[in-house]
Protein backbone atom coordinates (compact mmCIF):
# COMPACT_ATOMS: atom_id res chain seq x y z
CA UNK A 1 0.00 0.00 0.00
CA UNK A 2 1.20 3.23 -0.68
CA UNK A 3 -0.80 6.47 -1.07
CA UNK A 4 -0.61 6.90 -4.89
CA UNK A 5 -1.75 2.84 -5.47
CA UNK A 6 -4.61 3.66 -2.82
CA UNK A 7 -5.94 6.46 -4.83
CA UNK A 8 -5.80 4.57 -8.02
CA UNK A 9 -7.57 1.68 -6.37
CA UNK A 10 -9.72 3.67 -4.67
CA UNK A 11 -10.51 4.93 -7.97
CA UNK A 12 -10.94 2.21 -9.99
CA UNK A 13 -13.39 1.09 -7.76
CA UNK A 14 -15.58 4.41 -8.04
CA UNK A 15 -15.19 4.99 -4.32
CA UNK A 16 -15.44 9.28 -3.59
CA UNK A 17 -14.38 9.12 -0.23
CA UNK A 18 -11.99 7.48 1.66
CA UNK A 19 -11.34 7.00 5.58
CA UNK A 20 -7.36 6.55 6.19
CA UNK A 21 -6.99 5.32 9.60
CA UNK A 22 -3.44 3.52 10.57
CA UNK A 23 -2.75 2.03 13.58
CA UNK A 24 -2.54 4.65 16.30
CA UNK A 25 -0.87 7.15 13.95
CA UNK A 26 -2.12 9.52 11.05
CA UNK A 27 1.54 10.41 9.74
CA UNK A 28 0.38 8.86 6.12
CA UNK A 29 -3.02 10.44 5.65
CA UNK A 30 -1.90 14.35 4.43
CA UNK A 31 -0.15 12.04 1.95
CA UNK A 32 -3.14 10.28 0.73
CA UNK A 33 -5.34 12.76 1.25
CA UNK A 34 -2.85 15.09 -1.46
CA UNK A 35 -2.45 12.23 -3.99
CA UNK A 36 -6.85 10.86 -3.37
CA UNK A 37 -8.03 14.89 -4.14
CA UNK A 38 -5.98 15.11 -7.73
CA UNK A 39 -8.54 12.03 -8.11
CA UNK A 40 -11.79 14.00 -7.19
CA UNK A 41 -11.66 11.84 -4.00
CA UNK A 42 -12.61 13.13 -0.39
CA UNK A 43 -10.19 11.98 2.17
CA UNK A 44 -10.99 11.71 6.08
CA UNK A 45 -7.87 11.56 7.52
CA UNK A 46 -7.96 9.96 10.85
CA UNK A 47 -6.30 6.77 13.13
CA UNK A 48 -6.96 3.53 14.14
CA UNK A 49 -6.73 3.74 18.35
CA UNK A 50 -6.45 0.86 20.30
CA UNK A 51 -7.29 1.53 23.49
CA UNK A 52 -6.31 0.64 27.23
CA UNK A 53 -9.02 -2.01 26.93
CA UNK A 54 -7.38 -3.00 23.28
CA UNK A 55 -10.70 -1.99 21.55
CA UNK A 56 -9.94 -0.87 18.11
CA UNK A 57 -11.21 2.58 17.86
CA UNK A 58 -11.55 4.74 14.39
CA UNK A 59 -11.10 8.37 14.43
CA UNK A 60 -11.83 9.86 11.58
CA UNK A 61 -11.55 14.00 11.14
CA UNK A 62 -12.43 16.82 8.68
CA UNK A 63 -8.68 18.16 8.53
CA UNK A 64 -5.29 17.03 8.87
CA UNK A 65 -4.66 19.02 11.63
CA UNK A 66 -7.51 17.45 13.92
CA UNK A 67 -6.28 13.78 13.08
CA UNK A 68 -2.23 14.96 13.91
CA UNK A 69 -3.56 16.62 17.45
CA UNK A 70 -5.43 13.49 17.90
CA UNK A 71 -1.91 11.85 17.16
CA UNK A 72 -0.27 14.04 19.46
CA UNK A 73 -2.13 12.72 22.14
CA UNK A 74 -2.02 8.86 21.24
CA UNK A 75 1.80 9.07 21.05
CA UNK A 76 2.03 11.10 24.00
CA UNK A 77 0.08 7.50 25.57
CA UNK A 78 1.87 5.13 23.69
CA UNK A 79 4.77 3.23 24.96
CA UNK A 80 7.54 1.51 23.04
CA UNK A 81 9.55 1.25 20.21
CA UNK A 82 9.04 -0.83 17.05
CA UNK A 83 11.36 -3.62 16.30
CA UNK A 84 11.87 -3.72 12.58
CA UNK A 85 12.72 -6.99 12.26
CA UNK A 86 9.67 -8.27 14.09
CA UNK A 87 7.23 -6.47 13.26
CA UNK A 88 8.75 -4.48 9.57
CA UNK A 89 8.81 -1.10 9.04
CA UNK A 90 6.78 1.48 9.76
CA UNK A 91 7.02 3.97 6.73
CA UNK A 92 6.10 7.18 5.82
CA UNK A 93 5.40 8.53 2.52
CA UNK A 94 4.87 11.83 0.54
CA UNK A 95 2.27 12.08 -2.11
CA UNK A 96 4.31 10.67 -4.53
CA UNK A 97 5.38 7.23 -2.44
CA UNK A 98 8.46 9.02 -1.77
CA UNK A 99 9.77 7.34 1.49
CA UNK A 100 10.56 10.56 3.57
CA UNK A 101 10.80 8.55 7.02
CA UNK A 102 10.00 5.45 9.33
CA UNK A 103 7.76 5.96 12.74
CA UNK A 104 10.00 4.32 15.39
CA UNK A 105 7.20 4.41 18.16
CA UNK A 106 5.33 0.83 18.22
CA UNK A 107 2.57 1.52 16.38
CA UNK A 108 0.65 -1.84 17.43
CA UNK A 109 0.80 -1.34 21.45
CA UNK A 110 -2.27 -0.25 23.05
CA UNK A 111 -2.57 3.53 24.27
CA UNK A 112 -3.20 4.12 28.05
CA UNK A 113 -5.88 5.94 27.60
CA UNK A 114 -9.37 4.27 27.82
CA UNK A 115 -12.37 3.63 25.68
CA UNK A 116 -14.22 6.49 27.31
CA UNK A 117 -11.39 9.17 26.93
CA UNK A 118 -10.42 8.71 23.64
CA UNK A 119 -14.40 9.20 22.46
CA UNK A 120 -13.89 12.17 24.41
CA UNK A 121 -10.81 13.59 23.12
CA UNK A 122 -12.29 12.49 19.53
CA UNK A 123 -15.05 14.54 20.08
CA UNK A 124 -13.16 17.44 21.41
CA UNK A 125 -11.47 17.77 17.97
CA UNK A 126 -15.23 17.52 15.98
CA UNK A 127 -14.19 13.98 14.80
CA UNK A 128 -16.42 10.61 14.80
CA UNK A 129 -15.61 7.92 17.09
CA UNK A 130 -16.84 4.88 15.54
CA UNK A 131 -15.96 1.08 17.15
CA UNK A 132 -13.63 -0.78 14.19
CA UNK A 133 -14.74 -4.69 12.57
CA UNK A 134 -17.06 -4.91 16.06
CA UNK A 135 -18.17 -8.40 14.66
CA UNK A 136 -14.23 -9.46 14.56
CA UNK A 137 -13.05 -11.00 18.03
CA UNK A 138 -9.55 -9.84 18.07
CA UNK A 139 -9.81 -6.56 18.94
CA UNK A 140 -13.33 -5.17 18.31
CA UNK A 141 -15.53 -3.62 21.03
CA UNK A 142 -17.87 -6.72 21.60
CA UNK A 143 -15.40 -9.22 22.04
CA UNK A 144 -13.41 -7.39 24.33
CA UNK A 145 -16.36 -5.86 26.04
CA UNK A 146 -18.70 -8.33 25.52
CA UNK A 147 -21.15 -5.66 24.73
CA UNK A 148 -21.49 -2.15 23.89
CA UNK A 149 -20.98 -0.05 27.22
CA UNK A 150 -23.69 1.67 28.10
CA UNK A 151 -23.15 5.82 27.69
CA UNK A 152 -19.98 5.20 25.50
CA UNK A 153 -20.88 8.26 22.87
CA UNK A 154 -19.87 6.37 20.10
CA UNK A 155 -21.04 7.91 16.54
CA UNK A 156 -21.68 4.35 14.93
CA UNK A 157 -20.68 1.06 14.98
CA UNK A 158 -18.34 -0.67 12.20
CA UNK A 159 -18.84 -4.20 11.04
CA UNK A 160 -16.13 -5.99 8.39
CA UNK A 161 -16.56 -7.47 5.04
CA UNK A 162 -17.06 -10.61 7.24
CA UNK A 163 -20.35 -9.83 8.00
CA UNK A 164 -23.13 -9.90 5.61
CA UNK A 165 -25.48 -6.62 5.51
CA UNK A 166 -28.26 -8.52 5.83
CA UNK A 167 -26.81 -10.60 8.92
CA UNK A 168 -25.71 -6.98 10.54
CA UNK A 169 -29.18 -6.11 12.23
CA UNK A 170 -29.51 -9.50 13.82
CA UNK A 171 -25.82 -10.37 14.75
CA UNK A 172 -24.97 -6.93 16.21
CA UNK A 173 -27.07 -6.00 19.57
CA UNK A 174 -27.07 -2.11 19.95
CA UNK A 175 -29.60 0.83 18.72
CA UNK A 176 -26.08 2.78 17.34
CA UNK A 177 -25.76 3.40 13.52
CA UNK A 178 -24.10 0.35 11.72
CA UNK A 179 -21.80 1.35 9.03
CA UNK A 180 -19.30 -1.28 6.90
CA UNK A 181 -16.24 -0.81 6.21
CA UNK A 182 -13.20 -2.70 3.96
CA UNK A 183 -10.77 -2.42 7.09
CA UNK A 184 -8.45 -2.78 4.01
CA UNK A 185 -4.97 -3.57 4.91
CA UNK A 186 -3.51 -4.67 1.60
CA UNK A 187 -4.59 -2.95 -1.64
CA UNK A 188 -6.57 -5.47 -2.85
CA UNK A 189 -9.20 -5.31 0.26
CA UNK A 190 -9.65 -1.64 -0.37
CA UNK A 191 -13.49 -1.39 -0.93
CA UNK A 192 -14.69 -4.55 -0.12
CA UNK A 193 -17.35 -3.18 1.91
CA UNK A 194 -18.34 0.15 1.60
CA UNK A 195 -21.16 2.20 3.17
CA UNK A 196 -23.39 4.77 0.98
CA UNK A 197 -23.86 8.36 2.38
CA UNK A 198 -26.46 11.37 1.19
CA UNK A 199 -24.31 14.17 1.94
CA UNK A 200 -24.36 17.99 0.47
CA UNK A 201 -20.96 18.15 0.88
CA UNK A 202 -17.93 15.36 1.25
CA UNK A 203 -17.36 16.58 5.18
CA UNK A 204 -17.32 15.04 8.31
CA UNK A 205 -20.17 17.27 9.75
CA UNK A 206 -22.22 16.09 7.01
CA UNK A 207 -21.75 12.53 7.53
CA UNK A 208 -22.31 12.95 11.32
CA UNK A 209 -26.03 14.11 10.43
CA UNK A 210 -26.27 11.94 7.88
CA UNK A 211 -25.52 8.60 10.62
CA UNK A 212 -28.01 10.67 12.78
CA UNK A 213 -30.53 10.72 9.89
CA UNK A 214 -31.22 14.33 10.39
CA UNK A 215 -31.87 17.45 7.86
CA UNK A 216 -32.10 15.00 4.91
CA UNK A 217 -29.42 13.36 5.23
CA UNK A 218 -29.05 9.85 5.61
CA UNK A 219 -26.65 6.19 5.16
CA UNK A 220 -27.35 2.70 3.54
CA UNK A 221 -25.16 -0.39 3.81
CA UNK B 1 -13.35 -22.57 50.22
CA UNK B 2 -15.47 -19.37 51.02
CA UNK B 3 -14.04 -16.09 49.24
CA UNK B 4 -13.21 -14.63 52.50
CA UNK B 5 -10.70 -17.24 53.36
CA UNK B 6 -9.57 -17.47 49.78
CA UNK B 7 -8.77 -13.75 49.53
CA UNK B 8 -6.78 -14.11 53.21
CA UNK B 9 -4.73 -16.58 51.77
CA UNK B 10 -3.76 -14.55 48.82
CA UNK B 11 -3.28 -11.27 50.29
CA UNK B 12 -5.83 -9.52 48.25
CA UNK B 13 -6.30 -5.92 48.19
CA UNK B 14 -10.14 -5.05 48.50
CA UNK B 15 -11.27 -2.77 46.44
CA UNK B 16 -15.21 -3.36 46.99
CA UNK B 17 -16.25 -5.90 49.42
CA UNK B 18 -19.50 -5.09 50.16
CA UNK B 19 -21.19 -8.04 48.92
CA UNK B 20 -21.48 -11.70 49.90
CA UNK B 21 -17.87 -12.71 51.18
CA UNK B 22 -19.12 -16.09 52.47
CA UNK B 23 -19.97 -17.54 49.45
CA UNK B 24 -18.59 -21.06 48.79
CA UNK B 25 -16.65 -20.41 45.17
CA UNK B 26 -17.10 -22.88 42.77
CA UNK B 27 -13.74 -22.87 41.13
CA UNK B 28 -12.01 -19.82 39.04
CA UNK B 29 -11.86 -18.09 35.14
CA UNK B 30 -9.09 -16.29 34.21
CA UNK B 31 -9.69 -14.41 30.86
CA UNK B 32 -9.59 -10.64 29.49
CA UNK B 33 -12.08 -11.30 26.55
CA UNK B 34 -15.30 -10.13 28.18
CA UNK B 35 -17.38 -11.82 25.84
CA UNK B 36 -15.30 -15.36 26.53
CA UNK B 37 -16.03 -14.78 30.47
CA UNK B 38 -19.71 -13.91 29.67
CA UNK B 39 -19.77 -17.53 27.69
CA UNK B 40 -17.45 -19.90 29.65
CA UNK B 41 -17.39 -18.26 33.25
CA UNK B 42 -19.39 -20.57 35.98
CA UNK B 43 -21.59 -19.07 38.74
CA UNK B 44 -19.79 -18.48 41.89
CA UNK B 45 -16.28 -18.32 39.69
CA UNK B 46 -14.12 -15.51 40.65
CA UNK B 47 -12.76 -13.93 38.16
CA UNK B 48 -9.20 -13.45 37.32
CA UNK B 49 -8.86 -10.46 34.60
CA UNK B 50 -6.71 -7.30 33.98
CA UNK B 51 -9.61 -5.56 32.10
CA UNK B 52 -11.00 -2.68 34.37
CA UNK B 53 -13.20 -1.20 32.08
CA UNK B 54 -17.30 -0.75 33.56
CA UNK B 55 -18.45 -3.73 31.80
CA UNK B 56 -16.18 -5.94 34.21
CA UNK B 57 -19.14 -5.59 36.70
CA UNK B 58 -22.28 -6.00 34.31
CA UNK B 59 -20.50 -9.46 33.28
CA UNK B 60 -19.79 -10.94 37.15
CA UNK B 61 -23.12 -9.50 38.00
CA UNK B 62 -24.98 -11.03 34.72
CA UNK B 63 -23.05 -14.19 35.72
CA UNK B 64 -23.04 -14.56 39.27
CA UNK B 65 -19.79 -14.39 39.76
CA UNK B 66 -18.03 -14.56 42.99
CA UNK B 67 -15.81 -11.94 43.11
CA UNK B 68 -12.97 -9.76 40.05
CA UNK B 69 -9.48 -10.17 41.23
CA UNK B 70 -7.40 -7.49 39.42
CA UNK B 71 -4.09 -8.61 38.33
CA UNK B 72 -0.80 -6.57 37.53
CA UNK B 73 -1.53 -4.01 40.32
CA UNK B 74 -4.59 -2.68 38.19
CA UNK B 75 -6.94 -0.85 39.45
CA UNK B 76 -10.82 -0.45 38.99
CA UNK B 77 -12.34 2.78 36.93
CA UNK B 78 -13.75 4.78 38.69
CA UNK B 79 -16.82 4.10 36.70
CA UNK B 80 -16.10 0.49 37.48
CA UNK B 81 -15.93 0.74 41.02
CA UNK B 82 -18.95 3.38 41.54
CA UNK B 83 -20.58 0.74 39.84
CA UNK B 84 -19.99 -2.22 41.78
CA UNK B 85 -20.63 -0.79 45.03
CA UNK B 86 -23.87 -0.40 43.62
CA UNK B 87 -24.11 -3.72 42.27
CA UNK B 88 -22.74 -5.09 45.40
CA UNK B 89 -19.90 -6.74 42.73
CA UNK B 90 -16.79 -7.68 44.90
CA UNK B 91 -13.55 -6.45 43.36
CA UNK B 92 -9.82 -7.69 44.41
CA UNK B 93 -6.36 -6.47 43.32
CA UNK B 94 -3.11 -8.04 43.17
CA UNK B 95 0.23 -6.84 42.25
CA UNK B 96 0.75 -10.82 40.48
CA UNK B 97 0.37 -11.96 37.04
CA UNK B 98 -2.42 -14.06 36.25
CA UNK B 99 -0.76 -16.83 35.58
CA UNK B 100 1.25 -16.60 39.22
CA UNK B 101 -1.91 -15.85 40.58
CA UNK B 102 -3.26 -18.21 38.63
CA UNK B 103 -1.03 -20.98 39.97
CA UNK B 104 -1.83 -20.05 43.76
CA UNK B 105 -5.22 -20.58 43.22
CA UNK B 106 -5.06 -23.86 41.28
CA UNK B 107 -3.00 -25.26 44.73
CA UNK B 108 -5.59 -23.83 46.82
CA UNK B 109 -8.13 -25.42 45.46
CA UNK B 110 -7.15 -28.53 44.81
CA UNK B 111 -5.55 -28.65 48.39
CA UNK B 112 -9.67 -28.14 49.67
CA UNK B 113 -10.80 -31.02 47.01
CA UNK B 114 -8.58 -34.04 48.80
Amino acid sequence: MSPRRIAEEAKRKSLDILGVCDHNSAENAAAVSETAGRAGIRVFPGLEITTREEVHLLALFESIDSALSMQEEVYGHLAGENDETAFGRQVIADAEDEVVGFEAKFLLGAVTLSLGSVVESIHALRGLAIAAHVDRRAFGLIGQLGFVPQGLALDALEISPRLAREEARDKVASDLPLVRGSDAHKLQEIGTATTSFFLEDPAIGEVRKALLGVEGRGFAI
Amino acid sequence: MKLSELAGHLGLTEHQSAGRLDVEISGAYASDLLSDVMALSKEKNVWITCQTHENIVAVAKLKNLAAIILVNGRRPDEETLRSAVEERVIIYSTPEPAFLLSGKLYNLLSKGNH
